[in-house]
């Protein structure tokens, strides 16, 4: 279908028919963390093992449209073995990405303004398309507000880091 | 036998189906969620504004007078519209929400105490279920469920023991994803019976069949302008004379008041008493003009022509997609009205919906303001294709051939 090429990227529809990390880990001892769309119903939840401030593993459940189950899909590859720190640094970089800059009111404010530069974005770049959806970019920022949450709470949890 | 409606003739009058997208036009299969507006209704409120506007009730000249008398033309429309007993029973709310709301806060919290039963059923938007939960959560009062059979009509298998002791039963007329119309009668006779009143949900109803609150015998009943060709912004809450009369303000402000002392005031009389501060008053005359336009269609023949619209979609869509289409609610054409839900294999709703926009079809998807529903159907969302008076078979094909598109993306 003409037009929705930038959108439905073949890369995305793989990451959505075969999604990565999917399942859950025990929490606790892992984090989890759970994000809804209130307009679409997506609902998705992100398991974090984070061990000397390095997520260790992450598995995502939940169920949501092709948008936003790709985007957690390859977020979850993205995060996993990266230091909170790198993590964040992602999520900052995915965020403005989709043009979401101040980031400030759920958790993910960045004092320092604009990601690190020289982040790499690798697959996720394929959901650069969605942006001139409007949208649909809460779709793809769910899961990243969801692992926004689990970070958070992992930092509290982990004495190893801080 | 002739169609009940001149649908190309209708199309003509709703300027927004001229409108179009690319250079193609529109399919607007959402009226279930908000309805198109057509000339009349947006030349009525134009002209009123740019003759006739004026505050209503508080002024002495005479533009403010007319404008009162045409406020007050509009309640009696919608009396007529829902063969209401008494026009002072109709209150004019924010829309249906707010209706459903005010029953909730002002009867509820004067009639409801800790241990009281309230039944609602699985089907209710979240406007007839969240003010209910609002009010469990101060009183400690107990909800009950009437749960659904699986062709989604209510199973009313144990209604008699779920309003056992119950004080009001809250349901909706028509669903407004599953196209569900229920046996309001039957209900609210089932209700009375428990001792309970029956609070109704017309939102859906109203707009796409004939309605008579006195042979449906319920108590309270609330709707929307916007959902019936009129602006947004106005809704209607009928209620018995002696129910609204003995329950307690809701709102409070001017215009609702007889009087005001320091140490206290006296209510208006009915309706005023429930519609403080300035009301939505050229909305009113919007929402005059589409009751008008809809009596000059004649309700019967809308919903003559929804019962053919939905058998022509549904009889289509089965013979296009057999097994990859799977649509929710009642095949039986009697309990059902033009309002669609449906499964498109195994897509997410806001896939499809983004696939349709594409060839500008517009339907809705998501949970449609019923979670508890969507839980029952086992689904996050739905697409929701819902037709309207402006809407005819090609619209449907028109879906149908959108829908085609979506194996062009996802695959065979």
């Amino acid at each position: 279908m003409p037009g929705l090429e930038d959108l439905y990227r073949e890369i995305i529809l793989d990451h959505y028919r075969n999604p990565r990390n999917r399942g859950e880990l025990e929490a606790p001892p892992a984090v989890r963390s759970e994000g809804f769309n209130p307009l679409c119903g997506d609902e998705v939840q992100v398991f974090l093992a984070v061990r000397g401030g390095v997520v260790e593993d992450i598995r995502i459940a939940g169920q949501g449209c092709s948008i936003s189950q790709s985007s957690a899909s390859m977020m979850s590859q993205a995060v996993k073995g990266k230091s909170i720190g790198e993590a964040r640094a992602l999520l900052g970089a995915f965020k403005s990405m989709m043009s979401i800059e101040d980031a400030g009111e759920d958790g993910t404010d960045d004092e320092d303004g604009a990601p690190e530069p020289g982040v790499k974005m690798g697959d996720l770049e394929a959901l650069q398309g969605v942006v001139k959806y409007p949208v649909r970019i809460k779709c793809a920022t769910l899961a990243w507000n969801t692992l926004a949450q689990g970070l958070d709470e992992a930092d509290q949890g982990d004495p190893s880091t801080n | 036998m002739s169609a009940p409606l001149d649908v190309a003739r209708i199309k003509k009058d709703f300027p927004l189906l001229d409108v179009e997208v690319d250079g193609r036009p529109i399919v607007y299969l959402d009226s279930a969620n908000s309805t198109q507006k057509p000339r009349a209704v947006i030349d009525a409120m134009s002209r009123f504004m740019e003759t006739s506007y004026a505050p209503i009730n508080r002024s002495a000249y005479r533009l403010a007078a007319e404008a009162t008398e045409a406020y007050e033309g509009a309640r009696t429309k919608a009396q007529r519209f829902i063969n209401a007993p008494r026009a002072h029973e109709l209150i004019f709310t924010k829309n249906a929400t707010e209706g459903l709301n005010l029953v909730a806060y002002s009867w509820g919290r004067a009639n409801l105490h800790e241990g009281d039963v309230v039944v609602l059923t699985h089907m209710e938007h979240h406007a007839n279920v969240v003010p209910w939960h609002i009010l469990a959560s101060e009183r400690d009062i107990e909800l009950r469920w009437v749960p659904l059979t699986s062709d989604g009509q209510l199973d009313l298998t144990d209604l008699d023991q779920l309003l056992d002791g119950a004080k009001a039963f809250a349901f909706t007329a028509m669903s407004n994803v599953l196209g569900t119309i229920n046996p309001v009668r039957h209900l609210a006779d089932a209700a009375h019976a428990a001792g309970a009143l029956a609070i109704v949900d017309g939102c859906q109803f109203v707009p796409h069949n004939p309605t008579d609150v006195q042979a449906m015998d319920v108590d309270f009943f609330a709707f929307s302008s916007h959902k019936l060709c009129g602006p947004t912004g106005l809704g209607v809450l009928w209620g018995r004379e002696a129910l609204l009369e003995a329950m307690p303000p809701f709102l409070g402000g001017g215009n609702m008041i007889a009087d005001v002392r320091l140490d206290g005031f006296t209510p208006a009389v009915l309706p005023d008493k429930f519609e403080a501060g300035t009301p939505p008053i050229t909305e009113a005359i919007g929402f005059g003009a589409a009751l008008d336009y809809l009596n000059d269609l004649g309700m019967a023949n809308v919903r003559r022509h929804e019962m053919a619209m939905a058998g022509y979609a549904l009889t289509m869509l089965n013979e296009r997609f057999g097994a990859d289409i799977t649509i929710h609610g009642p095949t039986n054409l009697e309990v059902r009205g033009a309002t669609v839900s449906f499964a498109f294999r195994d897509l997410h709703p806001h896939d499809v919906s983004q696939v349709l926009d594409q060839s500008n079809v517009y339907v809705r998807a998501g949970h449609h303001c019923a979670k508890p529903l969507m839980r029952q159907l086992g689904v996050a969302a739905t697409c929701r294709a819902s037709f309207y008076v402006y809407n005819d078979t090609a619209d449907a094909d028109a879906l149908a051939d959108a829908l085609d598109g979506a194996a062009d993306i996802f695959g065979p």
